[in-house]
């Protein structure tokens, strides 16, 4: 699950504050055991689902400040596993513009994102597929370039996801070989991000394509056994966001979405659906 | 504006400087406690081993091996010229080899057997009528790879690999003050020594010696690991030599000696009863009725397809200490029937673990888990032992010794506590009351008594034997592993405190031993 405003090409104007809630719901029945996709009788569907906290501040109309705040709840359906709720991931976000031109009736821009995240609680990784989280520091750098005409428009980016180490409740554990250290090395992660659709001051609404894919360290679940969170989990998923301001002055937004993960390696065959409401202010105008 | 651009190219630039600066300047490496552990050097080197009484050897020269050339002969002396031609050029992967093994031999091949353990340690995956497959020792990879090591399994395995090492080294012991060969190092004292120096005779080659008798008995517990236990042996003979320890005949000899040591293990491992523990499914069917008969409700399966009960008939496995009698005669009594007060005070009292939502009793369970995929309970005692044993800077043939008790003791856990389990088949209490969640995947088999409480009680019985300084520690640990079983809701209070009891009984068996083998 992730916030989707740290994904897009929208920039709040300096001293405008946006902040929301979205309930997100994500769930699998089906999951990729390294290459081979199977059911596990013992979990049934695994669901994790629940709100998430959002803020968005103009500093500058070029430089903007994000952070998101989810809660996750998980479940299994069958089997005996208890699931696990607790806040997960605090993410810090700068989003910065360098670039914004117009040629003709084309708009073109170019976005720099630095993301922060770490855990909010301390709840433990090393408890998947049922964990809340992963449990590491990342730091994220995307790019991202961004093309409207008129009220079309489409935006692709690349990010480069470094994971820091995590510590595990065990002092031992095995890839291949054993490990004698609760410390575990987490691959980094490159996520590619395309979308396109219309966007108007009234009405956003497009479909995203996106891919994960874990660099080297991570590896396979092997046949029939546990997952761990250094496993190499990519994901290609195809989904769909909506928009839709209600109230202009000051602004009032409903947003939702649908994704689904149609190819993956070490993770769920999730569908995911989010939904949430947004509101808007000025601290310029309040002030005037 | 082309200055603006300018201007906007070079923000960029900072910004994305900064943030891959921050991205690597996480440091990712990660220190192994095993990696620290220092070059053997015994405070004592045991020069009476050879007396020390044996698992299976009838005398510590039941196999002979050839006297060594002398050490002022012209032969002797060209296997002193290969040591130094290795070490004209000793490369950083020779190196390397040279910085691992000479942690230890008897060390080194027990964290290998708990990696072999930790990756055969998976359940076999349903075929598609919902029936499971099993491992075969005759067609060893095919799926199921054989063995899969569980917990019973393991024990069995590593009492195995430690009781032959011990038998080995006992007889190199033996043939060391018998021949007194002394030393390549103490022959020429010109030559380089990359490890401590021992005053010990250097033939038969210790380190040889367990490699020999090692690699021959993981050959039989896990044949398709072959290729991959040869080029640790591969890598260990060549320690010996570039390091200057040994000189080629050393290691052969060592080699010879091991290899024959192992030949009576396999023997005696291939009728001791494990290979039937799995039993049959009319085997199965008959503890479900039986347990019915008795009017008490009979363990069932929670997994989805119902799987087999873990190795049913591993309580009829063959110990090395223990008689038939003898686990009869130290078998717990009874679990609180299921129809009884007692049992629906425990069953609530694992209800309320399965509510709590300790953070440190989350930790601890997955502390203690050892479940699929690791090295299980006993190989989690053999990593506290061998910590523990670094400190003390045993010989190779004292670490043999305290681990062969520790696993002997551990594998009599085993028999013992499974046992127990299919005596009584009792239901887990998840399956008395399904509204128990439990943060730990439930055991395929019955709950009486708690393995991990068996285990972990024999382990720091024995372990307390050994360093009596760690008693306080050691029980403190066995404890909690125990205490782990009910905080993760797989286990009833009785099946815990009933096991920590067997475990130190069984483990009685073991510290008799080590006060009569001649070793104290």
């Amino acid at each position: 699950m992730n916030a989707q405003t740290d994904i897009d090409a929208l920039m709040m104007k300096k001293n405008d504050f946006c902040f929301g809630a979205v309930y997100q719901y994500s769930s699998w029945d089906k999951y990729w055991e390294g290459t081979f996709k199977r059911e596990n009788l013992n979990l049934g569907t695994v669901s994790s689902q629940g709100p998430a906290f959002m803020g968005d501040y103009g500093i500058l109309d070029k430089l903007n400040f994000l952070l998101t705040v989810p809660y996750i709840e998980t479940k299994a359906t069958a089997g005996t596993m208890k699931g696990q709720k607790g806040i997960q991931d605090l993410t810090f976000t700068l989003k910065y513009m360098p670039i914004k031109k117009n040629i003709g009736n084309v708009q073109y821009s170019l976005i720099v994102l630095g993301s922060y995240s770490t855990p909010g609680s301390d709840y433990a990784a090393d408890y998947l597929p049922l964990s809340l989280g992963l449990e590491s520091n990342t730091g994220t750098l995307r790019l991202m370039g961004d093309v409207q005409y008129n009220h079309f428009f489409a935006t692709l980016s690349g990010a480069y996801v470094k994971r820091g180490n995590i510590t595990i409740d065990r002092n031992s554990y095995l890839d291949n070989e054993i490990h004698y250290t609760n410390e575990v090395d987490m691959p980094d992660l490159i996520n590619v991000n395309f979308r396109f659709g219309y966007r108007s001051s009234k009405l956003i609404a497009e479909a995203i394509i996106d891919n994960s894919v874990t660099q080297s360290g991570g590896f396979d679940i092997t046949k029939n056994n546990m997952p761990f969170p250094s496993n190499t989990m990519n994901a290609f998923k195809l989904g769909v966001n909506g928009k839709y301001t209600v109230i202009k002055q000051p602004e009032l937004a409903i947003v939702g979405g649908y994704n689904v993960v149609t190819e993956g390696r070490n993770v769920g065959e999730a569908t995911s659906f989010y939904g949430g409401i947004f509101y808007l202010i000025n601290f310029n105008k309040k002030n005037n | 504006m082309k200055k603006s651009i300018q201007n906007i190219a070079f923000k960029s630039l900072i910004i994305l400087l900064l943030g891959i600066g921050l991205i690597y300047s996480c440091d990712d490496d990660i220190a192994q406690r095993n990696e620290e552990f220092p070059q053997l050097n015994p405070k004592n080197t045991d020069v009476e081993a050879g007396t020390w009484k044996t698992y299976l050897l009838t005398a510590p020269d039941q196999f002979s091996i050839d006297a060594p050339v002398a050490t002022n002969s012209a032969a002797y002396t060209r296997e002193i010229n290969e040591i130094k031609s290795f070490q004209v050029d000793i490369t950083k992967e020779q190196k390397r080899i040279i910085e691992y093994w000479s942690a230890g031999s008897v060390l080194r091949w027990n964290e290998i057997l708990r990696t072999l353990v930790a990756r055969h340690n998976r359940p076999p995956y349903q075929n598609e009528d919902g029936t499971y497959p099993a491992p075969s020792a005759a067609n060893p990879f095919a799926y199921p790879q054989f063995p899969f090591s569980n917990p019973p399994y393991a024990a069995r395995a590593y009492a195995y690999v430690s009781a032959a090492q011990y038998d080995a080294l006992v007889a190199a012991w033996h043939f060391k003050k018998l021949y007194n060969r002394a030393a390549p190092y103490t022959v020429d004292p010109s030559l380089q020594v990359l490890i401590p120096k021992s005053t010990l005779p250097s033939y038969p080659s210790e380190d040889a010696v367990v490699t020999g008798v090692t690699v021959e008995l993981l050959k039989l517990l896990f044949p398709t690991e072959i290729a991959y236990v040869n080029e640790k042996a591969e890598e260990e003979k060549l320690y010996r030599i570039i390091s200057g320890a040994n000189v080629r005949s050393d290691v052969d000899a060592g080699i010879i000696l091991g290899r024959k040591v192992a030949a009576k293990f396999i023997t005696r491992a291939s009728t001791d009863g494990a290979g039937a523990a799995i039993g049959t499914p009319a085997i199965w069917a008959a503890f479900e009725t039986e347990t019915a008969a008795k009017g008490e409700i009979p363990w069932k399966s929670l997994e989805v397809p119902a799987r087999p009960p873990m190795l049913p008939l591993f309580g009829k496995v063959k110990s090395f200490l223990m008689t038939e009698a003898d686990v009869v005669a130290n078998r717990p009594p009874a679990p609180p029937s299921t129809k009884s007060e007692a049992f629906a005070k425990e069953l609530a009292e694992i209800k309320s673990f399965s509510q709590d939502k300790s953070r440190e009793h989350l930790e601890i369970v997955s502390f203690w888990a050892d479940g699929v995929d690791t090295y299980t309970p006993p190989g989690h005692w053999n990593a506290i032992a061998s910590e523990t044993f670094v400190q003390q800077s045993y010989s190779e043939v004292r670490w043999a010794r305290n681990l062969a008790l520790l696993n002997v003791a551990m594998m009599d856990a085993a028999i013992s506590c499974w046992d127990a389990k299919y005596v009584y088949f009792n239901p887990r209490p998840c399956q008395m009351d399904p509204s128990i969640k439990t943060t730990i995947g439930v055991p395929n088999f019955p709950a009486y008594v708690s393995g991990h409480s068996t285990f972990s009680a024999a382990a720091s019985t024995v372990l307390s034997h050994f360093v009596p300084a760690k008693k306080t520690e050691y029980e403190a640990m066995a404890l909690e592993a125990s205490n782990s079983r009910m905080y993760g809701a797989i286990h009833y209070r009785s099946d815990c405190e009933k096991g920590l009891t067997l475990g130190k009984k069984v483990a009685g068996f073991a510290v008799a031993r080590a006060t009569t083998d001649g070793a104290e």
